[in-house]
């Protein structure tokens, strides 16, 4: 694995901080002084730095590619902050870069913020910083500048991130609804709901047999290969809360025009259909982390399936629908039997049902 | 998948709903008891298979639905005290009571947890012991033994910090309700296959001898639906009125025998309000004497008061039947699931969510 932060990063390595110490965060880890200083020393420059001086400036400063730029912002919120399949460190990387790679972005630079709850402990945060640069490595981006503040026990999850991102535009497409096109295929790259049924099921203590995994995972490198490959990309969103009904709700109304799915196309893998059934909840509205729609022209969509299908792990990339020129527009769902009905964005968080 | 994927086949859909068009010979009218079997059929687009001439009615079988205003006020009321700790199955959470739902009061502090068994609220009783923790007792048979399994193991447990308010209904004395109404269309029935799991078979034989009506116990999966309705029509064209049960995969005819005996141990059949239909004899679950001191609304002092539902809101019409929800005129327009009249606009087996939320393409 290419490292661009300066020396790798033994994983391995106990945490840094003393642990005799400081087992667990304490407010003087966000007041600005020695304890501080030895947090962003020893932890996040460990991490994250390249140990030279313009890490420890006020701001970053960089030499940016001549062209369009995407800038984007998302803050994390998880509890459990590990789960199967990830941890909120991981998922605040590759969502960020997945952000950027909706505009079709090579991702480049990444800030991360980091409210910490007091108490947090000093192991549990080593663990996701060092998850955060595994996952930074793997995208092939840095972290160059942070923030740390700490709130008092009970008035955080734990911990939030913050992260903003910026990634280089390389190529001449507008990617966004206002370029999708009646006949567009609607691909969608792996199966869906994992990552919200995950987190249910330990959140929750369902005891559901077998581990359901989160889905999260990067995806700008096959975006790029689709880009590379001359794919002429309309389109792309990522599906995170709200699952796929919000973000080709979101689309269908940015775009003015009706989207048709087929039931019977949309992955949804069989531990997390049941586990949905079991508690009434609609995968397709429930969020993923590594899953994106992609808006191509239809001749363009069997070359950009087997790109997408390509040494990937996890799901399999298909076609779940098109573009229809119908008014009003909405999304609207052939189900498994045959008729059709609209599929809707969801009114709030989906609730397990009674019985 | 398996038990799943089977019982959504599309060409034995099709076959089915071609085996209802050829023995129908006139219009028939059938009630789906189940809120839950109401949104298969609107999700799948069930009645869509159907001819035109076989109506689907919408049935009472939503307990969110007819849980009535004043306990929803009640619950509203005991979750706002400090000290308490509120459990409540998740779909009772965005239910409007007169002046707020669940969420403001856990937005405002309340401490109002999800729980998935009534037995959870008993743990978080038994890890809280300095606080109040009410479960919200919400359901019809199918849920009864669980709450009823929860006040007995909190009862042999001796908690002192546990009480349930009862909101429990029965399903058989709501159907004769709505067989007994002079606007009733409804001409057979599909009971719910999960009451029928835990009741047994057994309580619909009355009903069909008294108003010679075909029940047909039925799951929720679009094949069960589709071959209930064809053992309905069935029943109707050839003049029969019988208790069938297609959902024998579930459904043993005596039911669960333990969970009755539990159901029995812990409750006392009582007269209920329905929200929105109004109070049906020996219609509800309450706690029996022996586990009287569980009961929330005697804990907490609550009294009983009138509340007026919202006069534009027709859910009282929908839940019995008379109308389906696209027929009252707040249907989507001053009512929708952000900003509802009454509960079956927000309910996952409410009528109303399942129309709004599975609206059919209209070109």
């Amino acid at each position: 694995m290419d490292t661009i932060m300066g020396d790798p990063l033994d994983f391995t390595a106990s945490c840094p901080i003393p642990i005799q110490q400081y087992p667990r965060i304490q407010l003087a880890h966000g007041g600005g002084g020695k304890l501080m200083h030895q947090l962003v020393e020893r932890m996040f420059l460990k991490a994250f730095g390249d140990q030279s001086e313009e890490m420890r400036h006020d701001s970053a400063v960089l030499n940016m590619p001549a062209g369009r730029m995407a800038f984007t912002t998302d803050s994390y919120v998880v509890r459990p902050l590990l789960f199967p399949g990830g941890d909120i460190g991981a998922m605040s990387v590759f969502g960020t870069v997945n952000d950027l790679a909706m505009s079709g972005a090579r991702p480049l630079h990444l800030s991360a913020g980091f409210i910490l709850e007091e108490g947090l402990p000093m192991e549990t945060l080593w663990k996701i910083v060092c998850s955060m640069r595994a996952a930074a490595d793997r995208c092939g981006v840095r972290i160059v500048t942070g923030d740390t503040k700490v709130v008092d026990k009970g008035k955080g999850d734990g911990m939030f991130i913050n992260t903003s991102g910026i990634g280089v535009i390389e190529h001449s497409l507008n990617i966004s609804p206002a370029s999708v096109r009646v006949g567009d295929a609607i691909l969608v790259n792996g199966d869906l709901g994992r990552h919200g049924m995950a987190i249910m099921s330990v959140r929750e203590g369902l005891g559901f047999e077998g581990t359901l995994e989160s889905d999260s995972a990067p995806v700008a490198a096959p975006v790029l290969e689709l880009l590379a490959a001359g794919v002429e990309i309309h389109c792309l969103r990522d599906l995170t809360r709200g699952g796929l009904a919000s973000a080709l709700n979101e689309i269908a109304q940015a775009a003015n025009l009706r989207l048709l799915l087929q039931e019977k196309l949309i992955p949804v893998r069989a531990d997390v259909h049941a586990a949905c059934e079991v508690l009434g909840l609609d995968p397709l509205l429930v969020a993923c982390e590594g899953r994106f729609v992609a808006f191509v022209p239809p001749q363009d969509a069997p070359r950009a399936l087997s790109i997408l299908n390509r040494g990937q792990s996890g799901g399999s990339a298909v076609c779940i629908g098109e573009v229809r020129g119908e008014i009003p527009p909405l999304v609207a769902l052939q189900t498994v039997l045959g008729p059709s009905r609209i599929l809707d964005m969801p009114s709030g968080e989906q609730l397990p049902r009674i019985c | 998948m398996k038990y799943l994927d089977e019982y959504r086949d599309a060409d034995a859909a099709r076959q089915y709903a071609q085996e209802i068009a050829r023995v129908t010979t006139q219009p028939w009218s059938i009630m789906e008891v189940c809120g839950g079997q109401t949104h298969s059929i609107l999700k799948f687009g069930i009645d869509q298979l159907l001819p035109d001439c076989v109506n689907l009615i919408h049935g009472p079988g939503c307990p969110v639905c007819v849980t009535p205003l004043e306990l929803i006020d009640q619950a509203l009321e005991i979750a706002a005290r400090p000290n308490v700790i509120f459990c409540s199955f998740g779909d009772m959470l965005r239910v409007p009571g007169s002046t707020a739902d669940l969420l403001s009061i856990k937005a405002g502090g309340g401490d109002v947890r999800i729980v998935y068994s009534p037995l959870d609220a008993v743990r978080i009783a038994g890890e809280n012991p300095v606080s109040e923790v009410v479960f919200f007792g919400v359901g019809f048979e199918t849920t009864a033994p669980a709450t009823a399994m929860a006040a007995y193991q909190a009862s042999r447990k001796g908690l002192k910090n546990f009480s349930i308010l009862v909101s429990h209904v029965l399903v058989p004395p709501a159907m004769e309700a709505i067989l007994a109404s002079p606007h009733c269309r409804v001409q057979g029935f599909l009971a719910a296959g999960h009451v029928c799991a835990v009741m047994g078979c057994a309580e619909y034989e009355p009903i069909v001898a008294r108003h010679r009506v075909p029940i047909v116990v039925t799951g929720f999966e679009p094949l069960d639906i589709l071959q209930g309705v064809l053992m309905c029509i069935a029943q109707l064209e050839q003049g029969r009125a019988e208790v069938e049960n297609q959902y024998s995969r579930a459904v043993r005819p005596a039911g669960n025998q333990p969970a009755q005996d539990l159901i029995r141990e812990v409750f006392t059949v009582v007269p209920r309000k329905w929200r929105g239909v109004g109070e049906i004899p020996q219609s509800g679950l309450g706690l029996s004497s022996a586990y009287a001191a569980f009961d929330a609304a005697k804990k907490f002092g609550l009294t009983d008061r009138v509340v007026l539902e919202p006069a534009e809101c027709l859910s009282g019409l929908v839940l019995q039947g008379h109308i389906k929800p696209p027929e009252c005129p707040a249907f989507g327009k001053r009512c929708t699931p952000e900003h509802p009249l009454g509960a079956t606009m927000v309910s996952s087996e409410g009528a109303c969510a399942a129309y709004y939320r599975y609206r059919v393409l209209t070109k």
